[in-house]
């Protein structure tokens, strides 16, 4: 579910007196390009700005890991188990954030694990995307059983716990990574139907989609091409958002060891190993925890900074 | 009002079906034989293997096991779990209140702060309080709360020694559980130090589990203020002359408590779900740690049934939350 603000209601007309193209603001000048349009609402938001900005930090770190990270993700060091971070007692700079209980380098593994999460949010995010858009355009096209049929496997599949649902999916499946990207894909995607299904049915009645229609568009091409570009604000909306919850997800399933298996460095699946240390070393359990909240937080702003630049009107999804 | 309750209902019956259809289809989706399956790696003797399957009915056409199961579930039958030997009902029945008790602190404890912030971040809209309100909120609903759990562990438990790490007593009381919610137990038990005992256990569970339905309710609380505090009739009470506490605490208020109750409701989901992250950090014992305790031990009927009442359980809450949702919002009501 996505938070709401209000806040997207300030706001203000761009600069140099040129209203943007909306609905109501008719173009006095030459019309502003749509993407320095999107910007600038999109930076008025400052945390989404920063939401960005960590964004791309992470991206970085993931395709540039070998070169930035100082260690190997999985070399053991025997000689420094469980060091403490640098600037503690018994720490060196060697390990900067200290090493985990087999004497890995846990700064290089949260790097690598930088990768684990993206793509975890990657595949999830495209996956339920797919789908779900596309059995939300049928729900939208033929809202007879057809439409009905696929609401309500939606309204089922929303009945249970996501997380719930997420595990007994990997049950069945068997713990591992792929599994869990699959199981949160599926428990995700409903979200993507109702919203497209939503904008579709609103987009349907239109003069455009009628006049598509009457020149002979096929079914493909009034799905695809005429409707579904004008219903895709929300639907970005909801992918960024999704993003971080396939990333909280998919580090529960590791935490609760049905997700990525060790000694991969997903973030989760650390903290799991860690759980037995938690009173002697302090490190191990709060690095990792904290790779994943700023992450998640960091898609949660940028969703919201695109909600107000995309969509203003756009409350809840 | 009888009409709307009813349309309500009706429109739950399929969704139920569904959610028996998708718990019993799971079982069955289990690559192999769930008789090898539930055997594990020792094997099996094949008339041992036979009984068992006609024994749980897997012999039978697909749909008259699913026949079979739902005339099982209409009277209360689950079956029995693999592991206990026990019925998975009366399991289920036996830890629910703890996961309960657990649940309802935590909407308590997410309730009590998130309102009041999100009514002054409202009010103050701009102001430090506010950021600060929002801050915090768009942290807690990005917390991964199995890690949140770790942290409070070790600064609570580890550091200050104030909270105990698991369970939901000491161990050195015992006493037959009568209504199963802890605190009333120990209250009825009349064993000195056993009610302060299993609060100071439930306090960092209930704020793990509160956490994210905080940082939501102070967020919509904010939203639903804002809204409401910029229609007419706001304008009109302020123009009355009257105080600005009646003001926001009578007249804007009520209208936006509506659709915060809405999204109260809705973060039984969250719950239950944030319940199995919990309850396994804290080693509670509720049903969310019997459902990963099931899993791993492979115990599918017992996940089967759990998976269900659990979905049941959540429908059945969104049914009430609508119903009232229906009473104090005559709009909703009469628009069906």
């Amino acid at each position: 579910m996505a938070l709401t603000t209000n806040d997207a209601s300030a706001r203000q007309p761009l600069p140099n007196g040129s209203a943007p193209n909306g609905p109501d603001g008719v173009a006095e000048a030459a019309p502003i390009h749509p993407v320095l349009e999107f910007w600038y609402y999109f930076s008025e938001n400052k945390g989404s700005v920063a939401g960005l900005f960590i964004v791309l930090t992470l991206i970085t770190l993931a395709i540039f890991a070998d070169v930035i990270a100082p260690h190997l993700p999985y070399e053991q060091y025997r000689d420094h188990l469980l060091q403490p971070p640098a600037w503690q007692e018994g720490g060196s700079w060697e390990f900067i954030l200290g090493t985990d209980p087999v004497g890995r380098d846990l700064l290089s593994r949260l790097i690598y694990g930088t990768r684990e999460s993206l793509f975890v949010g990657v595949i999830v995010v495209t996956i339920s995307l797919t789908v779900g858009v596309s059995l939300g355009l049928v729900a939208g096209f033929f809202p007879g059983i057809l439409g009905t049929a696929i609401l309500r496997l939606m309204d089922t599949i929303l009945a249970f716990p996501s997380l719930l649902m997420a595990l007994v999916l990997v049950a069945i499946l068997g713990p591992s990574l792929t599994n869990a990207m699959i199981a949160i894909a599926i428990v995700l995607q409903p979200h993507f139907v109702r919203l497209t299904r939503a904008a579709v049915m609103a987009e349907l009645s239109k003069d455009y989609v009628t006049a598509s229609r009457v020149n002979g568009a096929g079914i493909f091409r009034l799905m695809y091409i005429t409707v579904l570009p004008n219903c895709m604000a929300p639907l970005i909306v909801q992918a960024t958002l999704s993003f971080s919850t396939a990333i909280l997800d998919a580090a529960a399933l590791g935490f609760l060891g049905l997700g990525a298996q060790p000694p991969i460095p997903e973030w989760g699946t650390m903290l799991s190993e860690a759980r037995d240390f938690i009173l002697r070393a302090w490190w191990v359990v709060t690095f990792p925890g904290l790779a994943i909240l700023i992450s998640v937080i960091a898609f949660n702003l940028m969703g919201d900074g695109l909600r107000d630049a995309l969509d203003p009107k756009l409350k809840r999804s | 009002m009888l009409k709307f309750i009813l349309t309500r209902i009706g429109l739950l019956i399929p969704t139920f079906i569904g959610v028996t259809i998708i718990s019993f289809t799971f079982i069955r989706l289990l690559p192999g034989d769930p008789i090898e399956l539930m055997a594990g790696e020792r094997g099996i003797a094949p008339e041992r293997h036979a009984q068992l399957m006609a024994q749980f009915g897997f012999d039978k056409p697909i749909w008259e096991q699913y026949l079979v199961f739902m005339g099982r579930l209409l009277n209360g039958d689950l079956g029995v779990s693999i592991v206990t030997k026990k019925p998975i009902f009366d399991e289920f029945f036996t830890l629910f209140p703890a996961t309960l008790e657990l649940a309802l602190f935590a909407i308590v404890f997410a309730v009590v702060l998130g309102l009041p912030a999100g009514i002054i971040a409202g009010v103050k809209r701009g102001s430090v309080f506010d950021h600060t309100v929002m801050g915090i909120s768009l942290t807690g609903f990005s917390m991964p709360i199995f890690w949140w759990g770790l942290l409070l562990i070790i600064f609570f438990s580890g550091i200050l020694g104030w909270t105990p790490v698991s369970g939901r007593i000491s161990v050195l009381y015992y006493f037959e559980p009568v209504t199963g919610f802890m605190l009333i137990d120990t209250l009825l038990s009349d064993e000195e130090g056993a009610f302060r005992s299993a609060v100071s256990h439930l306090i960092l569970p209930a704020i793990v589990l509160g956490t994210i339905p905080l940082a939501v309710i102070a967020r919509q609380t904010r939203s639903a203020m804002l809204e409401v505090l910029s229609e007419d009739y706001v304008r009109t009470a302020r123009a009355k002359g009257l105080p600005p506490s009646r003001v926001v605490g009578l007249h804007a208020l009520r209208n936006a408590l509506i659709p915060v109750i809405t999204v109260i409701g809705l973060q039984v989901g969250v719950l239950l779900a944030g319940a199995i992250l919990t309850e396994t950090i804290f080693a509670w014992p509720g049903i969310g740690k019997w459902m990963v305790d099931s899993i791993s031990r492979r115990d599918y009927p017992s996940v089967q049934g759990g998976l269900m009442l659990i979905a049941a359980f959540v429908m059945l809450v969104n049914l009430i939350v609508d119903l009232l949702y229906g009473l104090i919002n005559p709009r909703i009501r009469y628009a069906r």
